[in-house]
């Protein structure tokens, strides 16, 4: 089998303003989202209370949230989780109250009206702790940030340094986007899914920054353009193929992980999709911007590339 | 060209004996298990505790497994959880006949089924979570403000009473806040005042002002000194938890320090969280009465008579009954601190102290009155109260340092103490994280995470059997290789596997067969070029190494991220992700190439290998090779 029969290097760079037109357009439509409506931060964030109730048969959500209101909470989400039995009440840090209790009233109010109730998890989260939990999310996404661009600067140059972070930053971005536009629930695990999807992503332009590199000390006679042409049409069956098997993996957690994995799986699809884009379109193409040159990349290891493994040493077989 | 020295090999198999050794103990999973352990220090577990439990289960007719003890606990295995619960109930009325006050802890466990052999080579299954075993998570936050005005308040007290001694006239002690402020009349005795500080109070700074006429002094705890209280108040607060969580009946509970002023608890299989809240939460108090050494107590002590009106009978630790008088001398508020050491003198195990000043004072002349007669110290808990020590008082103590000493052991000294300062000292505490994942969800978990990291290691392993064909298939037993180094990794370490760790396995395996995915579009790249079959594989591998070590490093780049920055469900994604990226590289590469090598390496002529269509676009003969 072979899906890529490709003659002749796809000229991707002719259009790398076109691509980075569509990428600028989702960027910005994402940031609007994301300032507009916000995103929907779970309890681990907001502080609160959670709970998890199964009933036997499907649940009355009106009534359950009748029943929580009566006991004097205010702003309680009620909704399905999973399946119709299962059902997810949110409440929010309730000032004066002592709420380390509050899930015990909730669900001995909930015991009373139907007998089949029972907790399955509770989480509750006290204020102080959300506000830390955001922090060291963004120290943690500082971290990553700097430590890959430290490490492709010395690897390969900083002008791929540059490239390969705003195409991935863009990405996640993109990822929260999606999050603010569906509001969609953003857990602790959707946080390690972003960050992940970022050091996954990059590694994705390192594979094509590798070809550039590589084609570089190979062909003297092409220009940049050429050379980046080149690299991204010889990388991507495998950038296709790789990507297609870890989402494989995701699309099996999608379907088999439950109602838990489901946005943390969500999270990394929007990721692995909108890898494949940025870092074959918009990282190449920022790199080529910023100006790229064999020079770079070429200094000095000439010598080193002498040996068997240079294909232009001569035919070794 | 592609061939392995035999050391390479060598690491290869080691490396596959011992990943097989250690991923074994998850196949044979766990069994549930009841736990016994002793709630007293002055008990051991002996041989005869071990025979009770075996007649006990034997009387109630259950079968168990097998009855080990291992340590300071006995363990049995039943085949189902419904022998397990009625085993604990069998073994709880043998060993605990009186219920309100049990010697031993009885708990339900799970317990490795992996045979003795494995177990000797301290092999065992995977740690799960909470979210994959059911339990309850907390985290309490201690409020070190408070211990340090505790702290404060009680210094305040002492400086008073060291300004008397010195006849230091001073014109008010308060606090305020964590600073105590002296008021002077005059220059002179603030020098005065600052010499007793400086000699007596090494803990304390001092900085003086003038306020108006008067003289103002503000003394500060030092930060080294700050930094103890609440290393102090810290320790305190986790061993009363230890004492309290021992009543709860958990197998494996988790107390630990996070950061520099918060406990995490966690309680596996427990599921109410009512009475664990309740157990958390509750404060201890400590008294001290006089002992009522009349005629009328001595005949109700030891069971002839009535407890005389205005005393109350309460029991010793050993079981004694000691008749104690109900007016209360000092309670815990008073005592500052308790430690085990050594009487000077004779050298025997002792219990030290520390009184403020209040309490000094009281305890002064409490003792100048009764020399020759006991006293009795009591702890009060859930309203039940136990008297911890009940000393003869030999002479009169002043100064508030006491010490209690005789009859003891060094054990009983550090277990008294312990005691003594559960019922004062402990910072207030707030419970600010709590989790409670029901046993059912932990079983769906698993179930759920078992499966995605299932199927989607099949469906992988399809597509690149049928991609790649043979070399396809090497990569996919190399996936299954990784899967199994993950595993035992994780079994080694005995790190937390959670359902976020789960998937982040699943991931990993995701990402791992990129490096596979390289090798082979390479080897292609390089057959279509019109490289030589052996020349390819050679340089498909060596090329892609270059890449598949950048790659590799900017994920662990953002893994370690996670793991430094994350928290709970986090920092069990992050474990996972790391530790699946280091063996994905020695399974991705050196495993497969060892492989690839056995296979075709020792073919001198080899015409063509299975990789799947190396499609040519120069000519329009395809070069199909199997």
């Amino acid at each position: 089998m072979e899906f890529f029969k490709i003659r002749r290097d796809i000229p991707f760079m002719r259009h790398a303003l076109v691509f980075n037109l569509i990428s600028l357009v989702t960027f910005l439509a994402a940031l609007f989202f994301l300032f507009s409506r916000g995103l929907h931060l779970s309890v681990e964030f907001t502080g609160g209370t959670l709970m998890e109730v199964s009933y036997s048969q499907p649940a009355d959500l009106n009534a359950i949230r009748g029943a929580v209101a009566a006991l004097g909470i205010n702003d309680v989400q009620v909704q399905n989780f999973g399946t119709a039995q299962d059902v997810l009440i949110r409440m929010p840090v309730q000032k004066g109250s002592n709420s380390s209790q509050q899930s015990e009233r909730v669900l001995s109010t909930l015991k009373a009206a139907d007998a089949s109730a029972t907790l399955r998890r509770t989480e509750f989260v006290g204020p102080q702790v959300g506000d830390e939990l955001a922090a060291d999310g963004l120290k943690a996404l500082a971290f990553v940030v700097t430590g890959i661009m430290l490490y492709l600067a010395i690897r390969f140059e900083w002008k791929f340094a540059v490239a390969a972070i705003i195409a991935n930053m863009h990405d996640v971005i993109i990822i929260l986007g999606f999050f603010a536009f569906f509001q969609w629930e953003f857990s602790l695990p959707v946080l390690a899914a972003v960050l992940a999807v970022l050091g996954y992503s990059v590694n994705e332009s390192v594979v094509i920054f590798d070809r550039i590199r590589e084609n570089f000390r190979r062909y003297r006679k092409m220009n940049t353009t050429q050379i980046i042409d080149n690299a991204i049409t010889s990388t991507i069956s495998r950038t296709i193929i790789t990507h297609g098997s870890t989402q494989l993996m995701v699309l099996s957690m999608l379907l088999f992980g439950g109602a838990t994995l489901h946005y943390f799986a969500l999270a990394l699809t929007i990721g692995i999709l909108f890898g494949i884009y940025s870092s074959v379109f918009v990282a190449a193409a920022i790199a080529m911007w910023l100006g790229i040159q064999r020079e770079d990349l070429v200094k000095g290891g000439m010598k080193k590339d002498e040996d068997p493994n240079d294909p232009n040493a001569g035919a070794m077989v | 060209m592609n061939r392995y020295p035999v050391w390479k090999y060598a690491i290869i198999l080691i490396a596959l004996v011992v990943g097989g050794l250690y991923a074994l103990p998850n196949v044979f999973g766990e069994a549930p298990a009841v736990q016994v352990s002793v709630a007293k220090a002055a008990l051991t577990l002996d041989a005869s505790a071990l025979t009770r439990v075996e007649e006990a289960l034997k009387a109630a007719g259950i079968a168990a497994d097998a009855v080990v003890q291992d340590g300071a606990s006995i363990k049995a295995r039943f085949a189902d959880t419904d022998a397990q619960l009625k085993a604990k109930d069998a073994i709880q009325k043998a060993l605990n006949p009186d219920a309100a006050d049990p010697s031993y802890v009885v708990a339900l466990n799970l317990l490795s089924r992996s045979p003795a052999w494995l177990t000797a080579l301290n092999a065992s299954p995977m740690y799960l979570g909470l979210d994959l075993r059911g339990g309850v998570h907390f985290m309490l936050q201690v409020d070190m403000p408070a211990a340090l005005a505790k702290k404060a308040e009680s210094l305040a007290g002492d400086i008073r009473s060291g300004f008397r001694e010195k006849n230091v006239r001073h014109g008010g002690i308060s606090r305020n806040g964590q600073t105590i402020e002296i008021r002077f009349r005059d220059a002179q005795t603030v020098e005065a005042a600052k010499r007793v500080i400086q000699d007596q109070f090494p803990d304390l700074v001092t900085v003086e002002s003038a306020d108006g006429a008067d003289f103002k002094m503000v003394a500060s705890i030092k930060p080294v000194a700050a930094r103890n209280v609440q290393d102090q108040a810290l320790k305190q607060n986790i061993t009363t938890l230890h004492n309290r969580i021992n009543e709860l009946g958990v197998a494996e509970p988790v107390i630990q320090q996070q950061g520099l002023d918060r406990i995490v608890v966690q309680l596996p299989g427990v599921q109410d969280t009512a009475k664990a809240k309740d157990i958390l939460g509750r404060t201890a108090t400590l008294e001290i009465r006089m002992v009522d050494e009349g005629a009328e107590a001595r005949s109700a002590e030891t069971g002839n008579g009535p407890v005389p009106f205005g005393s109350e009978r309460f029991l010793e630790r050993n079981g004694q009954a000691v008749i104690v008088k109900k007016q209360v001398i000092l309670t815990g508020e008073n005592l500052t601190d308790a430690q085990p050491g050594f009487d000077n003198q004779t050298q025997e195990a002792a219990v030290h102290l520390t009184l403020d000043a209040k309490g000094a004072r009281i305890f002064r002349d409490v003792t100048r009155e009764s020399i020759g007669k006991r006293m009795a110290i009591l702890l009060f808990e859930k309203g039940k109260g136990e008297v911890v020590t009940a000393p003869v008082i030999r002479s009169e103590i002043g100064g508030g340092r006491v010490q209690i000493s005789g009859r003891m052991t060094t054990v009983e000294a550090a277990d008294t103490a312990l005691l003594l300062r559960a019922g004062s000292l402990a910072a207030p505490m707030e419970i600010i994280e709590e989790r409670t994942i029901g046993p059912s969800l932990g079983a769906e978990n698993i179930a759920k995470g078992f499966n995605s990291v299932t199927w989607g290691f099949v469906a992988v392993s399809i597509f690149m059997c049928a991609y790649y064909m043979l070399f396809g298939m090497i990569s996919s037993v190399s996936l299954a290789f990784n899967l199994l180094l993950l595993v035992a990794v994780l079994s080694m370490l005995q790190a937390t596997l959670t359902l976020p760790g789960m998937a982040a396995m699943a991931l990993v395996l995701g990402m791992a067969i990129d490096a596979n995915v390289l090798i082979n579009e390479r080897v292609r790249e390089e057959l279509r070029n019109g490289a030589s079959p052996q020349a390819a594989i050679h340089a498909g591998y060596d090329r892609a190494w270059a890449t598949i070590i950048d790659s590799n490093v900017t994920t662990l780049i953002a893994g370690l991220a996670l793991l430094a920055f994350g928290s709970g469900p986090v920092r069990g994604f992050a474990v996972v992700h790391c530790l699946g990226i280091l063996t994905s590289m020695f399974s991705g590469v050196f495993f497969s190439r060892g492989v690839v090598n056995l296979w075709y390496g020792r073919q001198k002529k080899l015409k063509s290998v299975s990789i799947g269509t190396v499609w040519r676009p120069d000519s329009a003969n395809q070069v199909t090779t199997n």
